[in-house]
């Protein structure tokens, strides 16, 4: 019952959705009020997802394996955690959550948004509508999460055990939910296309979403490089497999459309343009769920191997893309102009940042896209890996990390203070660290060069906006924006860091034996076998110093029964200047484990740099949100004071 | 400045931006992308020495060798047409065994294929697509032998 019950709830938000779509044609032709009921319709719409989601929730923490998707990707005997993620750890289940998450966001809209006008808010409803159909479609005829099975089998076939990690609990879900908040982005601008009403009233209803929806994208691909660095055992937080750039590509788009919706928001400026990356987000968000869930890739997360599938999202991807672009051709000729601006001042420096973006977005999808091309065209098949995306997406990203630190100081509209003076520090400390890179390390490779250079020089300039005021004073969003930049910092000293100074060693020890590793001592003390609910595994215990105290780490090689297969579990510590990482693999025949070390110093700061972004833009979140909320708050209590 | 001229002026430089993209990820999928092949391709020369690529077929059964450190296999991939010899030192991938599929990036020095990273097939179910038709093939093959 409660898979029918699913079903039957998501045929019924389908249908609320055609009906939504429908009355926006009859509100924007006439002038029937229909966006009270437009707004119901929404919250309906998005509660009945929800219902669906709660009931597949149900049917995999309950191992119901009379539902067939709970049959192919979960099993009796593993941990609940992982059989409630399961959920989502699939294609059918992940595409409900999306369409989950498309239409309460929907349902948030509707209840919340007060910000544009009606018209306008009944075109992006209709247009959030017009995408939650075309996934329900592809739910319900091309990959239906709750067909049965009969007769029911007594246990799964399990999940893939790379998957079943407490990053798997949360990765998906974050990237999701940055994923759709860019389609309200997409619904409203489509919305104001339509009615013509791109202002800085449409940027600030826009605003909390795209920043909000970078912030999980932030959130999501942090998570996800450390989860892929520590799971997979390669020692490595970024491979350019084509899944990563999938969440990559929208947030490069969203990074440019958070920094010119400010522009519209603030100076009336960039109209066009702005809604142009609007849609270009939302459309990298589909983009990357094609990616991902059509098969098409070789990844480990491409496990949705079914041409059907694929034609049908890709189908959808040209539709929407396609009509937005069309609409785009049609109407953005005929927004008004902008505000005016100098050459030199902020709106400048924001359209400098964004053209960058967009080239090293481009860069990325052509690298991404360009095989599946080749492919398809030919036949010939080859591959685009890190050395295309690090030679030529690398320059590119140190340029936009030097802009980074000027943008900031730049005047609205016209040139104001000379900023040359303000950076002679930064600047001077930059070069200080390019002379020190040379001094220590001659033979460094030129990108961790030079990113020890700007990082340092980043350090530096991207606090500057708060020292030209009292700090304390200056606004939350200023503060945002200074957290996140000195983010970018952190992150690139990191990754400096990590490709100048790691060591490795790969060798096979005896039981006793002392492998050394950068400033490290490691000795191997025993492997012996041990078990877990679902897995058996070897487990070598090894006893690493360097000087004074002792550290423990213990490596496990790890067998799962079903399905049957093996992941190494990394054992990895952290130290205030680098982590120790530690893997183990096959016996050898002389009686010895191959073992491999890294020591990776500062590595770490990869991922608080990534978290510090993401703090950043909550920051500015709140910045944003609070004024309005005492606002709301403040006219509650006059009205309770008047009525009282 | 006329707004106007501003639209050009930002026209004219997204127009730019977008050219310069093109240009540069064409630049670098010239000098960067590197091709997959199979050992036929190889024996029939398609392949040059010290060029990245990528190789891909099935561990032949009973080619691993080890290396006295240990840490360094051979083994030799098929594609039921011909053979390539490959040199690995690392720890291999937990799927890789002998007579399932694999893809091995690195490149060609003297006959023998260099391998940086193995790439085999990450669970029971998953299969690379550059390996689908060829595994059909070798079942094929093998049904017809027996």
């Amino acid at each position: 019952m409660i898979a029918e019950t699913g079903l039957a709830a998501l045929w019924l938000a389908a249908g609320l959705a055609a009906l939504q779509f429908l009355f926006m044609f009859v509100e924007l032709r006439g002038s029937v009020a229909l966006a009270r009921p437009m707004r119901s319709i929404a919250v309906a719409q998005g509660l009945l997802t929800m219902i669906a989601f709660a009931m597949l929730l149900i049917v995999f923490a309950r191992s119901d394996m009379s539902v067939k998707l709970v049959f192919e990707n979960s099993s009796a005997v593993k941990p609940f955690v992982y059989k409630v993620a399961g959920a989502w750890g699939n294609h059918e289940g992940s595409m409900l959550m999306w369409v989950t998450i498309l239409a309460a966001a929907g349902a948030f809209v509707a209840l919340f948004s007060r910000r544009t006008s009606e018209r306008t808010l009944v075109a992006a409803l209709g247009a959030q509508a017009a995408l939650a159909l075309g996934f329900y479609a592809f739910l319900l005829i091309a990959s239906n999460p709750f067909a049965r099975l009969w007769p029911a089998p007594m246990d799964g076939q399990g999940l893939n055990p790379l998957l079943q990690d407490p990053g798997l609990a949360f990765h998906p879900p974050t990237l999701y939910l940055g994923y759709v908040g860019l389609s309200v982005a997409f619904s409203l601008a489509v919305g104001a296309l339509l009615t013509g009403e791109v202002d800085s009233r449409l940027a600030r209803a826009m605003r909390p979403w795209v920043l909000g929806a970078w912030i999980l994208l932030t959130l999501g691909i942090t998570a996800g490089s450390y989860w892929a660095y520590y799971e997979l055992g390669w020692g490595g937080y970024w491979f350019w497999d084509p899944v990563e750039n999938a969440s990559l590509m929208p947030w490069l788009a969203a990074t440019a459309l958070l920094h010119s919706i400010n522009v519209l928001a603030a100076r009336g400026a960039l109209k066009a343009w702005t809604m142009m990356l609007a849609v270009i987000a939302f459309s990298m968000s589909m983009v990357g769920t094609f990616l991902v869930r059509s098969g098409i890739l070789t990844s480990v997360h491409a496990f949705a191997i079914d041409p059907q599938r694929g034609t049908f999202l890709l189908a959808l991807l040209a539709i929407y893309v396609g009509a937005a672009f069309l609409l785009f051709a049609w109407r953005g000729a005929t927004l008004k102009e902008g505000a005016p601006f100098e050459l030199v001042s902020r709106e400048s420096g924001l359209v400098v940042n964004n053209l960058l973006l967009s080239v090293v977005l481009g860069v990325v999808f052509v690298g991404t896209l360009y095989p599946l091309f080749v492919e398809a065209v030919s036949g010939e098949k080859l591959s685009v890996g890190a050395p295309y995306f690090n030679a030529v997406a690398g320059p590119l990203a140190l340029v936009l990390a030097a802009l980074v630190g000027i943008g900031p100081l730049l005047a609205w509209r016209r040139k104001g203070r000379p900023i040359v003076k303000q950076l002679q520090v930064p600047a001077l400390l930059g070069i200080v660290a390019l002379v020190i890179t040379i001094i220590i390390s001659p033979a460094m490779h030129i990108l961790p060069r030079l990113g020890f250079m700007v990082g340092t020089y980043l350090l530096a300039a991207s606090i500057l906006p708060l020292l030209r005021r009292n700090p304390l004073r200056a606004p939350l969003a200023t503060w945002g924006m200074v957290v996140a930049h000195f983010g970018i910092a952190v992150a690139l000293l990191g990754m400096a860091a990590n490709a100048a100074f790691t060591s490795e060693r790969l060798a096979v020890a005896r039981p006793g034996e002392i492998l050394t590793v950068g400033p490290w001592q490691v000795q191997l003390q025993e492997v012996t076998p041990t078990a877990g609910k679902n897995w058996t595994a070897v487990e070598a215990e090894l006893h690493a110093s360097r000087g004074s105290g002792v550290v423990t780490l213990k490596p496990q090689s790890r067998y799962f029964t079903d399905p049957p297969t093996e992941t190494s579990e990394s054992a990895i510590r952290t130290f205030w200047n680098g982590q120790l990482y530690t893997v183990v693999g096959k016996p050898d025949p002389s009686g010895g484990w191959q073992l491999r070390l890294w020591w990776k110093p500062f590595v770490t700061l990869i991922w608080a740099g990534g978290a510090l972004i993401a703090l950043g833009g909550a920051l500015a979140m709140l910045g944003r949100l609070w004024p309005i909320l005492r606002r709301r708050e403040s006219a509650a209590d006059w009205r309770r004071q008047r009525y009282a | 400045m006329k707004p106007k001229n501003q639209r050009l002026v930002l026209v004219g430089a997204a127009s730019v931006a977008v050219l310069v993209a093109v240009l540069l990820a064409m630049w670098g999928l010239r000098n960067q992308a590197s091709y997959f092949y199979t050992p036929a391709d190889i024996a029939a020369g398609k392949a040059h020495e010290g060029e990245a690529m990528r190789l891909g077929g099935m561990v032949e059964r009973g080619s691993i060798r080890r290396a006295a450190d240990g840490v360094t296999i051979r083994f030799t991939v098929t594609d039921g047409k011909a053979t390539t010899p490959v040199l690995f030192r690392g720890i291999v991938p937990d799927l890789f065994r002998e007579g399932t599929g694999a893809v091995a990036e690195g490149r060609l020095e003297r006959g023998t294929f260099v391998a940086d990273t193995i790439l085999a097939k990450h669970d029971e179910r998953y299969m690379p697509p550059e390996l689908g038709n060829l595994a059909a093939e070798h079942k094929a093959g093998k049904t017809l032998e027996k």
